[in-house]
């Protein structure tokens, strides 16, 4: 299980540094929700693998499971969405604003086609 | 408390002039002169005390672990500086009131004057050494104020950046020196530190500390080879100068050098270092201060060379040296302030500071020339002026002072020094007042208004009284002042005639050769013209453009603006950082045993591999791209589920619907293609997102074969999770108890997040080419007819109040069993997404009775409220309480405050996702042009209607 779980983070992580690093806003913006997810799944499996033991306090319980990074990782989910949303609107003014969503927009060198629509 | 209200009564002074310009420039100089002679009145209540012998002391604990506590400490030195600054900045206050024109903006000057003021009040006062930095850095920021005031001109602005970086750097280095300092004496406390002399003379870091220390005081004090920082700060106005290079600024070094002088000096190296900078400056200023034309200019490198005198004093480390010293501070403060403020006058009438083209002003200017007489004469050391006095003590202690290995050649070198002042103090006076009347200046010169010149003329009066009559206007200043320096090891003694001794005779022969010195002038000039002088102003600017272009060079190579750069310039950095910590340690293999996988866990994983290598592939196309993201989203939410993450996997699933939602509406407008790129830099990628992923996954997995190196805190939390927050869903008592402060936070930091969307958006349609782009939009083709189909509408409709009942109940359950605030806000946020899309926009937010801006607010104000009200209770902010209710009809039920507590989350994650998402669509409004106020587009009751 624990080869399972870090092949996807750095599946996830892989992928989301390869989506970041493109010239177009909307790449970058889904490899920044990959990279939520790759490391909000780091933070969480820090907290070690258990199967079956929720952090919930009930009587007959064999035990739990570290609710602390789990706590973390839920504010961290929340805090994701609002940067992503954030992100996605710059994305978009830019987009109107300029007319084309590359995100260098400063130099004349355009490698790779011109506006988008 | 007296202390602290002193150091703080120059601060609340700022405050006023800045209020009162509007009452007049009068009210405006009343109400910072107010302050400081209430501040200054305060002190002088406690000359009895310190006369006494005693130390007055405040200590109020502010960071008591840092060591960093505001306590005030007063004691002769202090008391002496703490006089100085007020008395002088009380003359200053009145000289600069009648000083500045009604186009100069007065409430900014007294604002920044008193700031100034405060920063070093507090310096003297301060005994904690942390403290004092903490003013010392002030000084140097209101400083940079003060110089740069005249704005609008390139010599004020470059002498303003050249002070702030240059006494700033200084100001660096002595925060070094000062914590080495702390370490060694084992306290930031002064009163402490004072006492620990063998400790740190005898520690190795005493060499270093003491090098850093003199940086700072250096700098400050303008010593060689700082000094060049005094002149060009002459392009502030004459008030200004004649405070900040008086009584002030350029005292802060020697203060401090005079208050750490029991601990520091007294060795070879104190008396190699100090010493020699003091006469070198010393020398060096009288000779440049002999050649400068300009009234400022001359009378900032004798104040250049004054300082390296008294520098020199103190370098000596006699206690009958510091004692001289002291009473040459004082003596330069009211000489010096006085002939900055006569300079002023001259300025202010002539309209020139040229001494070329003054001359004669005796006639026209009676008042300001007898005041600058006396004032140049003390400067001149001529007796029985208090210049005199402190010039001969000095000159006596550099007859019996070794320098070198040579008996005679410190006290030559003061001599000629001596010389050189009384020749730029003759020359002052000889050239502005004395000689022929020249009709060479722009403006028709007269003695000005009582206003302008009552501030000097005190301060000359002074200068006569405290001449004649020394030890009884200054001695007992002086006195106190030594006993805190050198601890009473130096008896003060001020007198005119000390009989034929050496002094005298190389005072009377300073005098001589001064004068000598005046009539030599012209040739002089020739001479020192021809010579190479190497300029200190321009090395520096040299060093600061080599460092800008430095700088800007590194910049750009490291950041040109493009992001893509940027993002793969730190995306290698972060992992050879973390490689190289890698291989710079031990490692010892995993000895956790493996977890079991089942056929389950297999197929998510498959799952999520196939969809993430698939998203790389075809991300190109954007929509597809979307879809897996998706895709991924919902296995981390199984994956969560499956890991013993009830919470997590509601929020993860909640988050995602509304991410994916944010994201089609972002995609409406975008392009629904990527262009393709180059291949080579699709490698380069490759290569470095391969790598990116080995080490993260490389790395988790180390640390899941690992035990935890130390402990966890998780036990604590699941121990105390029931009996002290009350809940059993240990994940929501975290966030809403144990850990609140974070969460609510987080909370601020989203509602935030989505006024910036707002923002972002009402920029966009306040006009401009987007919002062009929005009104000419053409939509795509290819679009249903159908925007708002009937089954979908209805569905929406009757899912709502189950929806919402789910949130209600998601809420409620929350402190015992998985969700609570954030889970059950994002739910309601997605049943009322679904009713702007399903009946659109304009319909939805017709029926919206609550505003998202409110909503905001509102949950971050219960959120406050909630933390708040556990201070009524006598706890720490954010202390839960809880307790079991019984209402009759039903069973006995717990109600605790962090359930109030995360409804203020519930409210924000509600009103910030609603807003967020709502923001977006008003652009979609903005490019579709007709909103629907029906339900349906098509409705089969009223065929007709279509």
């Amino acid at each position: 299980m624990e080869y399972l779980l870090a092949s996807g983070v750095g599946l996830m992580t892989a992928a989301g540094v390869f989506l970041i690093l493109r010239r177009h806003t909307f790449p970058v913006i889904l490899g920044l929700a990959l990279l939520s997810y790759a490391v909000n799944l780091f933070l969480f499996a820090s907290g070690r693998v258990v199967i079956g033991m929720p952090p919930i306090l009930t009587k007959d319980a064999a035990g739990y499971t570290d609710p602390l990074t789990q706590a973390l990782v839920l504010t961290a989910i929340v805090i994701s969405f609002g940067m992503s949303a954030v992100i996605v609107m710059m994305a978009l003014g830019a987009f109107l604003e300029t007319g084309h969503d590359r995100i260098d927009t400063h130099d004349g060198r355009t490698e790779d086609g011109g506006a988008g629509d | 408390m007296s202390l602290a209200l002193i150091a703080a009564l120059p601060f609340l002074g700022a405050l006023l002039p800045g209020l009162m310009i509007r009452a007049g420039r009068n009210a405006c100089a009343l109400a910072a002169g107010s302050a400081t002679a209430l501040a200054l009145l305060m002190v002088g209540l406690h000359i009895p005390a310190v006369l006494r012998g005693e130390v007055i002391r405040t200590r109020i604990d502010w960071l008591p672990q840092l060591g960093l506590n505001a306590n005030f400490m007063l004691d002769g030195l202090g008391l002496l500086f703490a006089a100085l600054i007020l008395g002088i900045g009380l003359l200053i206050i009145l000289y600069a009131r009648f000083y500045l024109s009604s186009a100069d903006p007065m409430g900014q000057f007294f604002t920044y004057l008193m700031l100034f003021q405060g920063a070093m009040l507090g310096i003297v006062l301060s005994d904690n050494i942390l403290l004092l930095l903490v003013f010392w850095e002030m000084t140097s920021l209101s400083s940079f104020l003060l110089i740069g005031y005249r704005k609008h001109l390139p010599e004020g602005r470059q002498g303003a950046r050249m002070a702030l970086a240059v006494t700033g750097t200084g100001g660096l280095a002595m925060i070094a020196g000062m914590l080495i300092l702390g370490n060694i004496a084992g306290s930031f406390d002064l009163s402490v530190i004072l006492t620990q002399k063998e400790v740190i003379q005898a520690s190795d870091l005493y060499l270093p500390a003491l090098i850093l220390i003199l940086l700072g005081c250096f700098t400050k004090s303008a010593q060689f080879p700082f000094h060049f920082w005094l002149p060009q700060a002459m392009a502030a106005p004459t008030p200004v100068s004649a405070y900040l290079h008086s009584a002030t600024m350029v005292k802060a070094g020697l203060f401090l050098m005079a208050r750490l002088w029991p601990v520091l000096s007294g060795t070879p190296e104190w008396f190699t270092i100090v010493a020699t900078t003091g006469l070198v400056t010393m020398l060096l200023g009288a000779a440049v201060a002999l050649f400068k034309d300009d009234l400022k200019a001359l009378l900032a490198y004798s104040t250049v060379s004054q300082l390296g005198l008294i520098t020199m004093l103190l370098g000596f480390g006699t206690p009958e040296a510091a004692v001289v010293a002291l009473f040459h501070i004082l003596n330069h403060a009211g000489f010096k302030a006085a002939l900055f403020m006569c300079a002023g006058i001259v300025d202010h009438e002539a309209h020139t500071r040229d001494i070329r083209r003054l001359g004669g002003l005796r006639h026209l200017m009676p008042v300001t020339f007898a005041i600058s007489t006396v004032a140049a004469l003390s400067m001149a050391g001529i007796p029985p002026l208090n210049g005199f006095l402190s010039k001969e003590m000095m000159l006596d202690q550099a007859t019996q002072t070794v320098w070198m290995g040579n008996p005679w050649l410190i006290a030559a070198l003061a001599t000629l020094g001596a010389t050189l002042s009384v020749a730029y103090a003759f020359r002052f006076i000889g050239n502005v007042f004395l000689g022929p009347v020249r009709n060479d200046c722009p403006h028709a010169p007269h003695d000005p208004g009582f206003g302008l010149w009552a501030a000097p003329a005190f301060l000359a009066v002074l200068v006569i009284v405290s001449g004649l009559m020394p030890m009884t206007l200054v001695g007992w200043l002086v006195t106190i002042g030594a006993e805190a320096v050198t601890a009473g090891a130096a008896q003060v003694k001020i007198i005119h005639w000390h009989g034929f001794v050496a002094a005298l005779w190389l005072s009377l022969g300073a005098i001589a050769g001064g004068f000598a010195l005046t009539r030599v002038h012209a040739p002089l000039t020739r001479l020192w013209l021809a010579l190479p002088r190497p300029d200190a102003t321009v090395l520096f600017n040299t060093g600061i453009a080599a460092a800008f272009a430095l700088a800007r060079g590194l910049t750009g190579r490291l950041h040109d603006g493009s992001a893509t750069r940027a993002l793969a310039i730190s995306s290698v950095t972060m992992i050879a950082a973390g490689l190289w910590a890698f291989l710079g340690g031990s490692h010892s293999p995993g000895t956790r045993s493996l977890t079991p996988v089942e056929p389950l866990a297999a197929v998510g994983w498959l799952l999520l591999a196939g969809s993430t290598i698939g998203l790389v592939l075809v991300h190109r196309n954007r929509v597809l791209a979307l879809v897996l993201v998706g895709v991924i989203g919902l296995i981390v939410s199984v994956t969560f589920v499956y890991l013993s993450a009830p919470d997590l996997a509601l929020t993860q699933i909640s988050v995602e619907v509304a991410t994916v939602i944010l994201m089609l509406l972002a995609l409406n407008f975008l392009p629904k293609l990527t262009p393709p790129e180059r291949l080579t830099r699709v490698v380069r990628d490759a290569v470095i997102a391969g790598v990116a992923g080995l080490s993260a996954g490389g790395l988790i997995l180390a640390l899941m074969l690992r035990d935890f190196a130390f402990p966890g805190i998780a036990a604590y939390h699941i121990a105390n999770s029931k009996t002290e927050g009350g809940g059993t869903n240990i994940v929501n008592v975290i966030l809403v108890d144990f850990r609140g402060y974070d969460t609510f936070g987080e909370i601020t930091v989203l509602g935030i997040a989505a006024l910036v969307i707002y923002a972002l958006t009402e920029a966009i349609l306040k006009g401009g080419p987007a919002n062009d782009r929005l009104l000419n939009w053409q939509p795509a083709r290819g679009r249903a007819g159908d925007r708002h189909p009937m089954m979908f509408v209805i569905v929406t409709r009757l899912i709502l109040p189950v929806a919402l009942m789910v949130g209600v109940f998601i809420f409620l359950r929350g402190h015992n069993l998985p969700g609570g605030g954030f889970v059950a806000g994002l739910i309601v946020a997605i049943a009322l997404l679904m009713q702007y899309m399903a009946s659109g926009f304009a319909w939805a937010a017709g029926r919206r009775a609550i505003d998202y801006h409110a909503l905001i607010a509102l949950g971050v104000l219960v959120a406050a409220g909630t933390g708040i009200g556990a201070w009524f209770n006598g706890r720490p902010f954010l202390t839960s309480d809880y307790g079991y209710v019984t209402l009759p009809p039903l069973e006995p039920f717990e109600l605790a405050t962090a359930a109030l507590f995360d409804s203020g989350v519930f409210l924000c994650v509600l009103g910030a996702v609603m807003l967020a998402l709502a923001s977006i669509s008003r652009l979609a409004i903005r490019a579709g042009g007709t909103v629907n106020t029906r339900p349906f587009d098509i409705d089969p009751s009223q065929p007709e209607a279509r």
